[in-house]
Formats: C-alpha cells, sequence, structure tokens
C-alpha cells in the first residue's frame, strides 16, 4: 500500500482530517439535535427570571461549577441522597450547561428549595458556621457587593436567539428587577430554583 | 427519534463494521505478497525502519472478534437506530430495576417500623440507627451532625420545642416544614428608647443580667404587643411556633445585642418541607431518631446512638 499520497500532500492529509472529523460530528452529534427527549423542555419548566440568570452567570464567575456537580445519574445510590435522576429536558435552556464533572461538593442539580434562604446566606458568606467539616472556601463579598443589571437584558436578549423563550416584557423589566439586589441573593435565588421544575409541591 | 434519522443511524453504523471488516480483509496476511512481506515503508529514521508487514495473526482474530462482538451487542442492547435491542435494557430501566431491588429488601422493614409507634420505637435501636442515617444525609447541614443546633436552627436534643415536640408535631414538622416569623418591631415600641425597654425585660424573663428599672417599663409593653405570641408569662406558644423567652435556649442568640436586632428587623425563619424529598416511612424513622435524642425519648428509655 502506497502511504505518500497522502503523507506527503499536506492539501489531501488536511482534507482528509476535516472529512473524518466531520463525519464524526455528523455521526455522533447531529442525530441528538432532532432527539426529542434531549432537545425538548420538561413540562413546567419555565426560562430563569433576571435575577436568577444573573446569580447563575455569578455561579459561573466564582467557579463554583469547578467542585460542583449539576448531573444526578440514574443510579439509585444517587437518586437515594440527591432525588429524581437529571433529565436532559431540564437543561434545554441552560446555555452553557453546567453539568459539571467534579463532586469535590455535593450535587446540585436538585438543591433547590432543600435549604432555607438563609442557610444558603451563611452557607455562603462562611460555610463553616453551618457545617464545621465543610472544606468549602466562603464567598463574603457576595453580599456586599451589589448588582446594577446593566448587562441583565442584554443577556436575556442573547439567550433568546439561542432558543430560551423570554418575552419583550421579561427583557424591558429585566435591569429593574435586578439592579441593587446583592450578589448573594441573586445566587440564592438561582440555586433555589434548581431541580426543582419537576416537583409538584413548588409553585 | 425520527424515522430518517433512525435510518441515518443505522447507515452509519453499517458502514462502519463493514468498512472495519474491509480493512481487515485487505490487510490480510495471507493476501500480501511474500515477496513485499517485510518490505520497507520508506519510512526512515537514523536508520531504523518501518517496515509494511500484514497484521499478526492474534490481532486479526481479536479484530473478527469484536466485529462479532458487535453484531451481538446490537442485537441485544440499543444502538442500532431507533431498534431498542431484544433485552429492552434501558438506563432508566436499569435505575427502576435497582429501586425495585431495594425496595423489596428493605421495603418490609420500614413497613414494619412504620407501623410502631415513635414512642416506643425510639427503643428500637436498629430503627434508630437507620434514622440518623437519614438525618445525616437531609438534616444535618442545618440542625449539625450532632442534631444540637446552630443559631437559627434548633437544638433537636433539648426538651425546648418551639411547635411542640409530640411525635405527631415533629412529623408534621419534618413533612410540611414550617415557616417562623417574628415582625420588625421597632416603630411599634416607639423607637430605640421603646425597644431597649422591651430588650431588658427579655432578658429579665430568663434571669439574664439586665437593668430592672427598663425592664419594668419594658414589662408594660411586653403585655401589650410580645404577649399576643409569646403569651403574658412569655412562655411562648407551640401552636403558631412562638419560642419560649424563659428558659435560656436562644435560637437567635441571648446577647441584648441579639434580641435588640430580633426587635428592630424582625425574624424569618424557614424549615424547607420534605414531603417531595423523603418517604413517609423513612420521616418516620428521622422523627423517631430525633426524638430518641430528647428527654422524652430518654424518658421512654431509649439511649443515644451516636
Amino acid at each position: 500500500m502506497n502511504f505518500d499520497v497522502v503523507e506527503k500532500n499536506i492539501g489531501l492529509m488536511l482534507a482528509g482530517i476535516i472529512a473524518v472529523i466531520s463525519l464524526g460530528g455528523l455521526a455522533e452529534i447531529v442525530p441528538l439535535f432532532y432527539q426529542d427527549a434531549v432537545v425538548q423542555p420538561i413540562p413546567g419548566l419555565r426560562p430563569l427570571t433576571a435575577l436568577e440568570l444573573e446569580g447563575r452567570d455569578l455561579y459561573i464567575r466564582e467557579g463554583c461549577v469547578g467542585c460542583h456537580s449539576q448531573m444526578i445519574r440514574p443510579l439509585r445510590a444517587e437518586t437515594e441522597r440527591y432525588g429524581h435522576y437529571s433529565l436532559a429536558g431540564e437543561s434545554v435552556w441552560d446555555h452553557p450547561f453546567l453539568f459539571g464533572s467534579k463532586r469535590t461538593g455535593p450535587d446540585l442539580a436538585r438543591v433547590g428549595k432543600r435549604y432555607s434562604d438563609e442557610w444558603h446566606r451563611a452557607h455562603l458568606v462562611d460555610p463553616r458556621s453551618v457545617v464545621p467539616q465543610s472544606n468549602m472556601p466562603g464567598f463574603p463579598w457576595l453580599e456586599t457587593s451589589q448588582l446594577d443589571g446593566a448587562q441583565t437584558a442584554a443577556k436575556m436578549r442573547g439567550l433568546r436567539t439561542v432558543g430560551v423563550p423570554y418575552t419583550d416584557e421579561d427583557i424591558a423589566g429585566a435591569q429593574a428587577a435586578v439592579a441593587g439586589q446583592s450578589e448573594i441573593s441573586a445566587l440564592i435565588a438561582y440555586l433555589q430554583q434548581l431541580g426543582t421544575h419537576l416537583r409538584r409541591d413548588v409553585p | 427519534m425520527s424515522g430518517g434519522w433512525s435510518f441515518y443511524v443505522i447507515v452509519l453504523i453499517l458502514a462502519n463494521v463493514v468498512g472495519c471488516a474491509w480493512l481487515l480483509f485487505a490487510n490480510r496476511s495471507v493476501q500480501i505478497d511474500p515477496q513485499a512481506k517485510g518490505q520497507s515503508t520508506g519510512h526512515d529514521f537514523d536508520g531504523i525502519e518501518e517496515l509494511n508487514n500484514p497484521l499478526p495473526a492474534w490481532w486479526t482474530w481479536l479484530f473478527i472478534g469484536t466485529i462479532a462482538f458487535s453484531a451481538g451487542y446490537l442485537v441485544l442492547y440499543p444502538g442500532f437506530g431507533s431498534f431498542e435491542g431484544v433485552l429492552g435494557w434501558s438506563s432508566a430501566g436499569q435505575h427502576e430495576g435497582e429501586v425495585a431491588e431495594a425496595r423489596d429488601r428493605f421495603g418490609p422493614l420500614f413497613e414494619r417500623y412504620a407501623a410502631v409507634a415513635i414512642p416506643e420505637l425510639v427503643r428500637e435501636p436498629q430503627a434508630v440507627a437507620m434514622g440518623s442515617r437519614i438525618f445525616a444525609n437531609n438534616c444535618a447541614a442545618c440542625h449539625g451532625s450532632d442534631a444540637r443546633g446552630n443559631r437559627g436552627y434548633p437544638d433537636l436534643t433539648d426538651e425546648d420545642w418551639i411547635h411542640g415536640g409530640g411525635p405527631e408535631t415533629v412529623v408534621q414538622t419534618i413533612t410540611h416544614g414550617r415557616n417562623g416569623v417574628m415582625p420588625a418591631l421597632a416603630m411599634v415600641l416607639g423607637g430605640e428608647a421603646g425597644v431597649e425597654d422591651v430588650v431588658q425585660y427579655t432578658l429579665s424573663l430568663s434571669g439574664r443580667d439586665h437593668d430592672a428599672a427598663a425592664a419594668s417599663r419594658g414589662a408594660a409593653q411586653f403585655a401589650m404587643i410580645c404577649s399576643a405570641c409569646h403569651q403574658a408569662s412569655g412562655t411562648g406558644n407551640t401552636a403558631i411556633g412562638a419560642p419560649n423567652l424563659t428558659d435560656d435556649v436562644w435560637l437567635h442568640g441571648g446577647r441584648p445585642e441579639d434580641i435588640r436586632r430580633a426587635l428592630e428587623m424582625g425574624l424569618a425563619n424557614q424549615m424547607p418541607a420534605h414531603q417531595a424529598i423523603l418517604t413517609p416511612e423513612q420521616i418516620h424513622l428521622v422523627a423517631t431518631y430525633v426524638l430518641s435524642l430528647s428527654a422524652q425519648g430518654e424518658a421512654t428509655g431509649a439511649t443515644e446512638t451516636e
């Protein structure tokens, strides 16, 4: 067999690599775009409110995803501890998704409404004030920093272009809903809705 | 998945399997010209040559094995387009199986304990131990792994109960949660001076150091306003979750500044509902564990397990 043809012709080599990678994507990724279980929101799912959306960005900014996953796998050991396993339809409006892969801390996919707002406040400022064994760092600046909401509407418009069903009213009221709120309130609002859309007892 | 995409996936899989088989066939040992065997590919690095040899036989057989395996796998398991496989396996189904197995194994135990009243069940070490595990996973984050609570989170090992410590009440608290609300009273009490008087009176209720003159002024305010919830005696009201102020047990701190803050800012305390998180049988066991810790548990002969 003569390998020289591709090995000594870099243009042909490039075309070959592109063809192979494209085929791989076409085979492994593209069919998922058309699978209902993956792209349809679950009944009861709602887009994040303006405050929750800012909280989500703080979750990203502070690197929470580095230690907390948001993905309960269909294993009894996990569903016993955290609740119903995560469904793809719960994450269809997550851009980017925050499934995570590191579990230094517990999974947060269904942390919403498990603890009170006050608990989260104390825990985020100084985790050891409520859980003495915790090795999570404190985030005290969240309490003193305030949001101005200048970017919130733009973020929502951006998300709308990728399919999150924000209405014009949502976007128009975004800044007013966020301005003046502390960062910790936004992050807690985000945490308190995580995974609650499957629960019947949470409005 | 729609029929079109299913077909697409099937074509891809067949193309892959056939492609692999072709690759194997094209490189098989017997076909190679004996003269070509051992020929250089032209790759030469410092005198070390890469030779164009056929695949070793063991490798070829392994490859044939993987192709046969893929055929068997695609028949048994999902993968071939929307064909679900002869076994009907799915990750959700496997999870249901695990859960059903656990239900068969542990269900009778939970049911047996669910049928026993909590005051009796606190004497059953295994039930208490099971409750303690559920407590550690669901309750310890707020109430502490020793259930001794924290500021804002009640100590569950003492005899002091905000909403009442009867078994039904504890089950009710766990199942439906509680909202503890104290309104901000600075305005009603007449500003800073009025608040200070009530602070001193509140301190006096549990025998803490206080200013007697201010306390006597505060007593009137207390009788008029605070007594609506905390009772005229200050002993509280479990029906609405108003804490007893006379027992020197302080949920939100017992220093003058803590009481002052509560009066000025009010308090909002929440215990989340657990009915969507725990089953009634699990709640029964957690309540058993909790009551085994307090004096009520000890009175019935239970001992602490941890």
